[in-house]
């Protein structure tokens, strides 16, 4: 009786304290938007009319919109009641190459899905301060290549957050940060993307604590010529989960994740100082973990300012379960070619600079592998050697030997987000 | 003394309103268009004589571009606005630069009937480009249905237009006006609003003006609203894209491209982070496409691998976006609901006629 009572009063007071809570989330807000025919407009409106600082709620329910949004104030903030009870479907969607589109700084968008947008699903452009949390971008069909490109698409952005998000279903990478600098990608999910998490031509990116499963590929760290900022650098990608990344490749011919091959759990091309740690691999039917050159795209380069070959990359303290059993794809092919099934757990394409292939290679410049471990035996390397192997295949010499790739480097800095 | 001045400006005012045929009409709203918070109306600018009639104010000088970009087959009315003792210095490359006070205004309307383009005229909207001290700002005004007047709608809007085209054919789009964001979409150039269309090279061409035929760098240096203009052959002139008599069809084809793309597709628009750069300066072919691979085009790949195939433009992405209406997929992004079919067409022989060997 008496414990029924405090229950009773515990209830009451928790309704209370909900209601409360509800009253106040409600009054905090500039601009309350519930879901209804006229949404759409309500929608763009606030985003036009917000001054900087102010809030933008939208209430939990689905919103059906058929033209893409757009924010250019600074400072604010767009809330929903949470990924799976605010939902911004654009499966009518008739205009607009995005969901949501950011063009202002210090913009924080959160608690809310954008679902089944046509082109990108939240597209972030030239921001300094961008701070996306507990977002989902999903398009609800599965993986197709008719699927928008990008999940969450920050680009030629600075101080890029991107915190307990989930991404499903893109054609490209669920959770993608291009041509920027100053990023922090944490406690979030990726599955059935082409690409789990992927950053391109970036400096400074700090990558823990996800999972990316059931994509194509889990974790890319790529660099492309012939782009406003290239020579992508001092990246750290740790603590996370790349495991059963089994979905088949469905990207559009002619977007370069197409070379990712099924079952990859770790893609590393071109690039400067990248530190991978502390992750878990495993289950990545082609390879657990690749690092390569552009070389590796089959792609041409014209560009006489691009370095396409990855420096100063150490890979330690991993654990790898089972991996490259069945290598998918031409790049796939290529690696069984010379490695032989199962596919060691780290590949090197051992692509250098030519006057290296001569005098070595620097000290600090090297692929370093150390302190990792795997579920069943030892873990396995090698080196391609793909340079002669393409021209030569009597001239080249693939090794498994790991006696160039051990020590360690010094270690890439940690980033640090003003408001993260 | 101030009386009497009044009184002398008073009477310089008659004599020039009786000089110009007797406007009655108050000069241009310079307080409407400084004031942060933008009149509802359009009429309250003064910008017009006569809005349905789109009769020009004293110093609202109509213009046209040689190239303009497509809209879904709206007809453009285009004036500038400079205000009295001001006027915009002249460069060869890029938008004029244009004082505080100036107003770039563009009309968007269809005939009833191409056939007859002169008749029927409904006016859709008016969006004004404001120069003020603080940056440029953009807003679209609305016609209402009986054309008295237009209303500030910066959230856009979606409305049914209906015309029939130059072959007779009956046809509905839902129009986009577009709202204050997806004018800064295409008027940006690093982070500030900027003009797009009054550039030298565009503007470089001759304008029936009531007073006669005449060049529109002159005349705008004569009309005391622009400094520093070269004699106009000196000046830099795009093709017209359907006149072929005005240049190559390479030099048609990148105009077109300059004018529908190069506003986002340049080193400092929007789609900068593409490394695809669509302006007519640009020279450097990996640039404009020729076997340039996509970067973040999705499904707007269409499964092809490069931008621009020399001799192929079944397998060239740029002509696959522009025969798109799809979201995803369409180029320009925004500005259009229909294929531009003569456009796709200058592209598409435009590419057919690059050579492989040649790049």
């Amino acid at each position: 009786m008496r414990a029924e009572r405090v229950g009773a009063i515990a209830v009451r007071l928790g309704l209370i304290a909900g209601f409360v809570t509800l009253v106040q989330a409600a009054m905090a807000a500039d601009f309350v938007i519930q879901p209804g025919p006229d949404a759409q407009d309500e929608i763009q409106e606030a985003l036009i009319e917000a001054e900087p600082g102010q809030t933008i709620a939208l209430a939990a329910g689905v919103f059906h919109l058929t033209d893409g949004l757009s924010l250019d104030v600074d400072k604010v903030t767009v809330k929903g009641a949470g990924m799976d009870q605010t939902i911004l479907s654009f499966k009518g969607q008739e205009v607009g190459s995005e969901g949501l589109m950011v063009t202002s700084s210090g913009v924080t968008l959160r608690d809310f899905a954008v679902e089944d947008a046509k082109g990108d699903a939240i597209k972030v452009m030239g921001a300094d301060g961008i701070y996306l949390i507990n977002l989902r971008t999903e398009w609800t069909g599965g993986p197709k290549e008719t699927n928008g490109a990008y999940g969450l698409y920050p680009v030629s952005s600075k101080n890029v957050l991107i915190d307990g998000c989930v991404a499903i279903g893109a054609s490209d990478a669920g959770i993608y940060v291009g041509q920027s600098e100053n990023i922090i990608v944490r406690n979030s999910r990726a599955e059935y993307n082409v690409a789990g998490f992927e950053i391109e031509n970036s400096y400074y990116a700090d990558v823990y604590d996800n999972v990316a499963t059931h994509n194509t590929g889990g974790f890319l760290v790529f660099d492309l010529p012939d782009l406003p900022k290239q020579g992508g650098h001092d990246i750290r990608v740790f603590r996370n989960r790349s495991v059963d990344n089994d979905t088949p490749n469905f990207a559009p011919e002619g977007n370069i994740v197409g070379m990712v091959p099924q079952g990859t759990g770790f893609l590393v091309m071109a690039n400067t100082n990248v530190e991978v740690f502390e992750n878990e691999i495993s289950g990545n039917r082609t390879a657990n973990f690749l690092v390569g050159s552009y070389y590796t795209s089959g792609q041409e380069i014209k560009d006489e300012n691009y370095d396409p070959i990855p420096k100063a990359i150490h890979i330690h303290h991993n654990r790898f379960g089972k991996g490259g059993w069945a290598p998918a794809g031409e790049l796939g092919e290529f690696v069984k070619e010379i490695t032989g099934v199962p596919v060691p757990d780290i590949i090197w394409d051992g692509v250098k600079p030519l006057p290296q292939y001569i005098l070595g290679t620097p000290e600090d410049e090297r692929i370093v592998i150390q302190g990792n471990v795997k579920n069943e035996g030892e873990v396995t390397f090698m080196n391609l050697d793909a340079l002669f192997y393409s021209i030569w295949k009597v001239l080249a010499t693939p090794s498994r030997d790991l006696d160039d790739h051990r020590g360690t480097l010094p270690p890439v800095k940690p980033v640090t987000i003003p408001g993260a | 003394m101030t009386g009497r001045l009044a009184v002398w400006l008073c009477a310089v005012s008659v004599l020039s309103g009786m000089a110009t045929a007797a406007h009655a009409a108050p000069p241009v709203n310079d307080a409407a268009l400084m004031t942060g918070k933008p009149p509802k109306m359009l009429s309250a600018y003064n910008l017009f004589t006569d809005g349905a009639k789109q009769a020009p104010n004293d110093r609202v000088v109509p213009y046209d571009l040689s190239t303009p970009l497509f809209t879904d087959y709206a007809q453009k009315y285009r004036f500038v606005y400079v205000p009295t003792g001001k006027t915009a210095a002249y460069t060869d490359d890029g938008a004029f630069d244009f004082p505080v006070g100036t107003a770039l205004i563009k009309t968007f309307a269809y005939p009833a009937d191409f056939r007859r383009p002169k008749d029927d005229i409904r006016l859709i909207e008016t969006r004004l480009l404001i120069h003020r001290a603080d940056g440029w700002i953009s807003l679209p005004y609305l016609w209402k249905a009986d054309m008295s007047d237009a209303r500030l709608k910066v959230g856009g809007k979606r409305l049914p237009v209906t015309w029939t085209d130059g072959a007779g054919k009956s046809r509905t789009i839902k129009y986009r006006v577009p709202n204050k964001n997806q004018c800064k979409a295409c008027h940006v150039v690093g982070k500030q609003v900027s003009p797009i269309g009054p550039k030298a090279r565009n503007l470089n061409r001759d304008y029936d003006y009531p007073t006669g035929r005449a060049n529109q760098l002159a005349y705008w240096t004569g009309a005391g609203i622009l400094t520093g203009a070269p004699d106009p052959a000196k000046a830099p002139k795009v093709a017209v894209w359907d006149d072929d008599t005005s240049g190559s069809l390479d030099a048609r084809a990148r105009a077109y491209l300059d004018v529908n793309c190069g506003h986002c597709h340049n080193p400092q628009g929007p789609a900068h982070t593409s490394g695809l750069y669509l302006t007519v300066t640009e020279n450097r072919p990996v640039h404009w496409g020729v076997n340039k691979t996509p970067v973040a085009a999705g499904r707007g790949s269409g499964g092809l691998a490069y931008d621009i195939v020399p001799g192929k433009p079944d397998q060239s992405i740029l002509t696959y976006r522009m025969n798109s209406i799809d979201p995803g997929i369409i180029m320009p992004e925004l500005g259009r609901v229909t294929i531009h079919d003569e456009g796709l067409d200058l592209i598409r022989r435009w590419i057919t006629g690059l050579k492989p060997g040649d790049y």
